[in-house]
């Protein structure tokens, strides 16, 4: 009896890791033929298409790249300013309305509760909010454009540091530093920061990955190239693979696009787009799980 | 000590107010935002029964009653987003639950941690990369002169080669693929970490009454984790009338020969109102969705709520 048992046991763990060895592929593998695509020789690629294994390298993709770095280097700036600016004032906005809910004392905390609840609800969509941020907030082709809309606030954030704050902070804390004379904002900054680092981390975490990857924004309230984050840029690309080229004025225009090597500079920028994620997945990655896990719990 | 503070001893009413404005004051960022950013584009919405000028302005515009409604849905776009919408959503739904659901379970039965944290990880890395990027890996392996499976698979076996961008009939098992392929492992991780949470003592139990294995995952293992699985159900259900616009829009390349297979209430949304400038159409179409996705999000919240009180939104 134990050695069938034993036996069955083996033969679950032989299947589950052939399945996850052949999921885990499968995750990977088109982040690797893109790699593959953006060092092979151009005309490799227009002659076999994209490989896992070219059969000649080369590295025009990223020679045309450098030349054109000052639009990169831009995007990136754009897009890492735009993530820590956004997730530092989001992180800031949220805590200070998700702690007083958080206070049981508080009178009207339910109505206030529901306020935000409800934003996750009900929501007026695309065509008002676009005619609010651009006709009455002009918000069109400005940096704002990027943080504010949609992206600051999150109802689902907002709960998520109530219902932290509400379990993991003890009354008692709270009361005591009253006897202490704290006023409210120093409570929360001093006392509530220092207790609630998990939480706070991950929102932090969860928000800076959405603003980073966040493209639709631009998509729809820019359209100056000079704002462009690496996403936009990227989307840019996506539809005209000539824009690299054009951005560049005059004669050296024509050469740029004539020496546009087209096939693999799309895949060389997408690298440059999803490799900072990348190299920063292992280190975000415990957080990462553990908020998936959090985040679970409420919706 | 504050003149402020003396003054509300005297008085418990205002010592009240007092004690609490600090309080009210911190919610004020976050409450104006919410204002803004949320409940005006609700009032908004009514821009949907006006004939919108923008000389005379959302006020002076004119009523238009249920004018735009009836354009919106005398066309075929109306029928053609809300079916590609609920039908997609609802194979996503049972897809992706159904391969997260056994993936979960497999992962469970994985014993080296190394290999688990490797499988955990590697899973959960599409979910990190943008719609944008997503459409470059797609069009790596469907472009139509250079991609993956044309010049590789189809070319190499004699086959003819497919104008993937141009053929609506590929498109519901790409999308399925894709959205499987962003969004698989990151609910795999969540019904991971339940299962991981159930009682070990259940199974010590199991074995001992000589279960084998495969009884304990049908009589263990998914019983309990049945409640979550309902709840993510009805939650997602809950969004039926929402589509990923990134998904539809992004990785066909907005291709025009494939909106029958790809057009869904988002995306028909954005090209009515930033294409093609039509704010009746896009206004009609995003206030149908709004009012719709709040009487679905509502309803299943409510049987949420009865079922398990912690995991519904109110």
């Amino acid at each position: 009896m134990r050695n069938t048992r034993d036996s069955e046991g083996r033969s679950w763990g032989v299947v589950a890791n052939v399945v996850m060895i052949l999921a885990t592929a499968v995750c990977i593998l088109p982040v690797v033929l893109l790699l593959m695509a953006s060092i092979t020789d151009e005309s490799t690629i227009v002659r076999n298409g994209y490989s896992f294994f070219p059969a000649k390298f080369g590295s025009t993709a990223y020679e045309y790249l450098m030349v054109r770095k000052a639009t990169i280097l831009r995007a990136y700036g754009i897009s890492a300013s735009v993530t820590v600016v956004g997730t530092c004032c989001g992180l800031i906005v949220m805590s200070m309305l998700a702690y007083p809910l958080s206070r049981k004392d508080l009178p009207h905390r339910h109505l206030f509760t529901f306020l935000v609840v409800f934003t996750m609800l009900f929501n007026g969509g695309l065509v008002p909010t676009y005619l609010l941020y651009t006709q009455i907030l002009h918000i069109k082709n400005t940096i704002l454009a990027l943080i504010v809309p949609n992206l600051l606030v999150g109802g689902f954030y907002v709960l998520m540091l109530k219902s932290y704050f509400t379990s993991s902070i003890p009354d008692a804390v709270i009361e005591s530093a009253k006897l202490d004379g704290l006023d409210d904002f120093r409570m929360l900054f001093l006392i509530v920061y220092p207790l609630a680092t998990p939480v706070l981390a991950t929102v932090a975490l969860l928000q800076g990955i959405s603003y980073w990857n966040d493209w639709f924004n631009g998509l729809i309230y820019l359209t100056d190239s000079k704002l462009f984050s690496i996403q936009n840029l990227l989307n840019r690309i996506l539809m005209d693979v000539q824009f690299m080229a054009s951005s560049t004025m005059g004669a050296e225009a024509v050469s740029a696009v004539a020496n546009l090597p087209s096939v693999t500079v799309r895949m060389a920028i997408a690298v440059l787009g999803v490799l900072p994620m990348l190299i920063a997945y292992p280190f975000f990655q415990k957080h990462f799980v553990r908020g998936i896990a959090m985040g679970s719990v409420k919706g | 000590m504050s003149g402020l503070t003396i003054a509300a001893r005297a008085d418990p009413g205002r010592r009240r107010r007092a004690k609490y404005w600090t309080l009210y004051l911190m919610m004020v960022p976050g409450l104006l935002y919410l204002f803004v950013n949320n409940y005006l584009p609700m009032i908004g919405l009514t821009i949907a029964f006006k004939d919108l000028d923008f000389a005379k302005g959302f006020f002076g515009s004119p009523w238009a009653g249920f004018k735009n409604f009836a354009y919106l849905f005398a066309t075929s776009d109306a029928w053609q987003i809300t079916r590609n919408t609920i039908l997609y959503n609802l194979v996503f739904i049972t897809f992706n639950t159904c391969c997260a659901l056994c993936a979960a379970i497999l992962l469970n039965e994985v014993r080296s941690r190394g290999a688990l944290k490797l499988y955990q990880s590697s899973i959960l890395v599409p979910n990190l990369i943008s719609m944008v990027i997503v459409s470059y890996l797609v069009m790596a392996f469907l472009s139509s002169d250079t991609g993956f499976i044309n010049k590789t698979i189809l070319a190499g076996t004699g086959r003819q080669m497919i104008s993937w961008y141009n053929e609506p009939k590929y498109w519901p098992f790409i999308l399925v693929f894709v959205n499987a392929w962003k969004n698989v492992g990151f609910l795999t991780v969540i019904f991971y970490a339940s299962i991981i949470g159930i009682d070990a003592e259940l199974y010590e139990a199991a074995r001992i009454d000589g279960a084998s294995k495969t009884k304990q995952i049908f009589n263990i293992t998914l019983p309990q984790i049945t409640p979550l699985v309902v709840m993510m159900l009805l939650l997602f259900i809950g969004k039926i009338f929402y589509a990923d616009f990134g998904l539809f829009y992004q990785v066909p390349l907005n291709s025009g020969t494939l909106y029958d297979a790809t057009n869904v209430i988002d995306t028909y949304v954005y090209r009515a109102l930033i294409q093609i400038g039509d704010i009746s159409m896009s206004s009609a179409a995003g206030f149908y969705q709004s009012v719709v996705g709040f009487v679905t999000v509502l309803g299943s919240n409510l049987i949420v709520r009865k079922i398990s009180p912690d995991n519904a939104l109110f």
